[in-house]
């Protein structure tokens, strides 16, 4: 009788709203299971900082707090297209949720865009993780602007340097393939709202690929002051 | 046409309620940034951390519409950063108990103090 009015109700659920909950409540027991992955990254950054700070005292200074400011904000600003873009499916404004979720996908672009130079560089100045970890001084301290690196490198270089970039490459690395993820999320949502299958009866899929998207970004937000701004 | 459009689940947030939330988080963002190049000794970090709590919490509520739902999903994502930080703090308070002095040549390379 109801399912006339609601096409998009599940037959086990008794409502939209309870169908809707649901689906809400497992997406956020999925990105709780995504900070208890983080979470065991952050562990491994708060112990190698609190035993040796010199390390990323020293290391840091590699990092382009521009490049890295940059990507904040791009995040930041997909972050509001996206959220912006759920209101539009819930409201049924399909051309301006299309425009948003290729906003928000031209932002996580620019977000892998500026990831790619930053780890170019890296991997032309050696400073790669564990054994790999063979920097070139005179590349380090005298590279050309526009490289990502953040010459000179200040100081007497401690011993363990390439701990710094083992945890840098594996934070930032998991980052950028939820990112990756996301981008395809978005896609797939794209593809759909093209179709005109999204508007105020049923927007869940916009709703729940927003959410991803939004914890990507919070997790950048704890990223980036702690591998790009230590003093 | 408006209201004809109104969803029957979830909770649409203003637009102007969204433009606050990201011109409160780019000013944060350069708030950290410009604190960076200034040395306040230990509380660089703290201040970093806080500025970082202050912005996720805005994306949760207002992004993320945790503000506007049951307080189930709340109770689950609150959870896991509290056990988050909780490993996070018994593992570092496990860390500064070494003490390789107390027994000579064991693990050398281990330093308790580094400053």
């Amino acid at each position: 009788m109801s399912h006339e009015a609601t096409p998009h109700l599940q037959h086990h659920f008794e409502t939209p709203e309870q169908q809707f909950d649901a689906g809400k409540l497992g997406i956020w027991l999925f990105l709780a299971t995504e900070i208890l992955l983080f979470g065991g990254l952050f562990c491994a950054y708060a112990i190698y900082r609190a035993n040796h700070p010199e390390i990323f005292l020293y290391a840091h200074q590699f990092l382009d707090k521009v490049l890295g400011g940059t990507n904040t904000v791009i995040l930041l600003c997909s972050s509001l297209t996206m959220a912006w873009a759920v209101r539009a499916s819930q409201l049924g404004q399909r051309k301006l949720l299309i425009t948003l979720l290729s906003l928000t996908l031209l932002g996580g672009f620019g977000f892998m865009g500026i990831k790619y130079v930053e780890y170019k560089a890296k991997w032309e100045h050696g400073l790669l993780p564990g054994t790999h970890f063979a920097p070139h001084e005179e590349a380090a301290n005298d590279s050309p602007p526009g490289e990502g690196v953040k010459p000179p490198a200040h100081g007497k270089r401690p011993s363990n340097v390439q701990i710094f970039f083992g945890i840098y490459f594996l934070m930032t690395g998991l980052h950028g393939i939820h990112v990756l993820a996301g981008m395809g999320a978005i896609t797939w949502i794209l593809v759909r709202s093209a179709r005109g299958e999204f508007g105020p009866d049923y927007f869940t899929p916009v709703d729940f690929v927003g959410l991803y998207w939004h914890l990507v970004d919070l997790i950048w937000i704890f990223l980036f002051p702690l591998l790009y701004l230590v003093s | 046409m408006s209201h004809e459009a109104h969803p029957q689940v979830g909770h649409v947030v203003p637009l102007s309620t969204l433009f606050a939330v990201l011109g409160t988080l780019l000013v944060m963002t350069f708030v950290t940034v410009a604190v960076s190049w200034f040395d306040f000794g230990r509380f660089n970090l703290w201040i970093a951390l806080g500025i970082a709590v202050f912005k996720a919490s805005l994306v949760l509520l207002f992004f993320m519409h945790l503000k506007y739902d049951k307080p189930m999903n709340a109770i689950v994502i609150i959870i896991s950063m509290a056990l988050v930080m909780l490993f996070i703090a018994i593992t570092l308070t496990d860390t500064a108990q070494y003490e390789p002095e107390r027994i000579p040549g064991y693990a050398p390379s281990i330093k308790t103090n580094p400053k």
